[in-house]
């Protein structure tokens, strides 16, 4: 059984994007790099899956800039078998994401795509829904337990209130939520070796996709920013504050 | 101009966040129907059709529609999309697992989580966790869209309008009911309460968590917690506030050992008035909050429910 894995290069967790003077975007310019954090979950679940007998090959496939292998390294590092680039320089909307992993998928014919929830950039939340329509397979989404019995698929899922657990027969796709797992940290000699991991670089134009933005981004802004307010000396003025002050207790 | 918004819903009772949707709808103008797609859902049909600017209720029943699977909701929109020009769902866990299926089957870039109408194709939502707002215009014929719930005002009611009941359409694709272990609680809910007490790392362990909920139940309120607390394994992630968890913008919001993560920020900061907490007077929190006590939370917390007892 195959396992695809796509992830995405997007801005580092930890860095406060700020956005351009013109409001064309928010700068990216010398801010570091990293793969989607949720993405991370679902490159070590495969290879959890692939740990227990149940997966025979992890590919896993990126559609972004020529700097996107810097991330499909990081997969193949953590145990990933093999990559693709498919490489554009064009904005890609989770729409034309999902085509192109649609054709992936005819291409390669992996049995379970596991995909992160969603990209910290965009914050969309939909790739993986899509793709699931596009090929009409079922989908777990939002997962924090994954349990595979040959073809036979149960995950729990993050829900609003709780958790809930469904059953679905392969292939199928699953999107994972912060609780599936805690991802490996690639050893040296795993980043060594993935070096010599293959990568298939590829263009959207390969697949046949129209990959042309539906959205028009017409500005991005900052926030409205919150002003710091004042500092109580103790709770009977915190109280005394939040009854007769602000009027919410 | 005729919108179908599908509302969120457990077969017994219709979640408000439906009519945050339909306040977003209004603002596209045009017809407003209401698809009520469940299994014994006919109270839920009935309060759609009591809420304010609905024309027209639709009602789906069948037994693949109970817990509206993402394959069995793709079916049955599916099968009405032609008639509208715009599709809206509360961006919940429900709305957003199976919204994008519609729009994909439709070749539509989904707009998630929009936080306000600029126009009828053109839409502002939160980027990087809250950190950049995006105002986007769609170039695709219809629209499909989840509305973040805590930014338009819940529509008020009408007399009721017609219900009709239409077809439940085919599931796209076989996913399995198994079962479901919801967080039992008289409290409310957290992200529709009027007051929230969340609780961060600094309440230091699962046991520690019974001051929050003691503070929270003395004034009525939801209990949140932030990543760090989620993932130390204090509560559930169910409690979890920020870009990850639920987003919330209460009246009044307590952080209580809560440093004030980026990520946590991302999901109160809309909160009328918010209380911070926190021994650390550096603490990123307090630039964010309208009342800070830099004080030992184990002491000040119940000091503070006393208060409120008294």
């Amino acid at each position: 059984m195959k396992i695809l894995v796509p992830v995405k290069r997007v801005v580092d967790y930890n860095v406060k994007v700020r956005v351009k003077p013109d409001q064309s975007d928010v700068d990216l310019a010398n801010v570091k790099m990293s793969m989607n954090p949720f993405c991370e979950i679902a490159v070590e679940e495969a290879i959890r899956l692939k740990e227990k007998g149940l997966a025979e090959e992890i590919i896993t496939v990126s559609i972004g800039p020529a700097q996107a292998q810097e991330t499909l390294r990081t997969a193949l590092a953590m145990g990933a078998d093999r990559g693709i680039l498919v490489q554009t320089d064009q904005t890609t909307e989770p729409l034309a994401v999902a085509k192109i992993l649609a054709k992936v998928v005819e291409a390669e014919g992996p049995s379970l795509v596991i995909l992160g929830k969603q990209a910290i950039d965009d914050d969309a939340n939909q790739t993986g829904q899509m793709l699931a329509a596009l090929l009409g397979w079922p989908q777990a989404t939002f997962a924090s337990e994954v349990k595979l019995d040959g073809e036979a698929l149960e995950v729990t899922r993050e829900i609003d209130g709780g958790l809930q657990t469904l059953a679905m027969s392969l292939p199928a796709i699953v999107t994972t939520d912060l609780r599936l797992n805690e991802p490996r940290y690639a050893s040296l000699p795993n980043i060594m070796k993935a070096k010599k991991k293959p990568i298939d670089t590829k263009t959207p134009d390969d697949f046949g996709e129209d990959i042309t933005p539906r959205l028009q981004v017409l500005k991005v802004s900052e926030p409205a920013k919150r002003e710091a307010g004042i500092k109580v000396e103790n709770v009977t003025q915190l109280v005394d504050k939040l009854k007769n002050e602000a009027g919410v207790l | 101009m005729s919108v179908l918004v599908i509302a969120e819903h457990d077969n017994a009772h219709l979640n408000d966040a439906t009519r945050a949707a339909v306040t977003a709808a209004k603002a596209l103008g045009g017809d407003i129907h209401i698809l009520v797609a469940g299994h014994n859902a006919g109270a839920v049909a009935q309060g759609a059709a009591q809420i304010d600017g609905v024309a027209k209720v639709l009602h789906a029943d069948s037994e693949a529609l109970d817990k509206r699977l993402a394959e069995a909701m793709e079916g049955v929109v599916l099968s009405l999309a032609e008639g509208y020009d715009a599709l809206l769902t509360p961006a919940s866990t429900s709305g957003k697992n199976f919204m994008p299926r519609i729009a994909a089957k439709l070749d539509v870039m989904q707009i998630s989580d929009i936080i306000a109408v600029e126009a009828p194709d053109t839409f502002v939502r939160p980027v990087y966790a809250g950190n950049a707002l995006q105002t986007v215009k769609s170039s695709d014929a219809k629209k499909v869209i989840t509305v973040r719930p805590t930014t338009f005002e819940k529509a008020g009611d009408q007399g009721a309008c017609a219900i009709e009941t239409v077809d439940a359409g085919t599931p796209a694709a076989a996913s399995r009911f198994v079962g479901e272990e919801l967080s039992k609680s008289d409290r409310p809910e957290l992200a529709s309460a009027k007051i929230v007490v969340s609780g961060g790392r600094g309440v230091g362990s699962a046991e520690n968590f019974a001051i929050i909920e003691s503070l929270a139940d003395t004034i009525g309120a939801a209990v949140g917690a932030s990543r760090a607390a989620v993932d130390a394994g204090y509560v559930p992630n169910d409690y979890q506030v920020g870009q990850t968890g639920k987003v919330v913008a209460p009246d009044l919001y307590i952080a209580i050992g809560i440093s004030g993560a980026i990520q946590h920020l991302a999901g109160m900061k809309d909160s009328k008035v918010i209380v911070a907490i926190n021994k650390d007077e550096e603490a990123p929190i307090f630039s964010v909050a309208d009342y800070g006590l830099v004080a030992d939370l184990f002491t000040a917390v119940p000091e503070f429910e006393a208060a409120l007892k008294g």
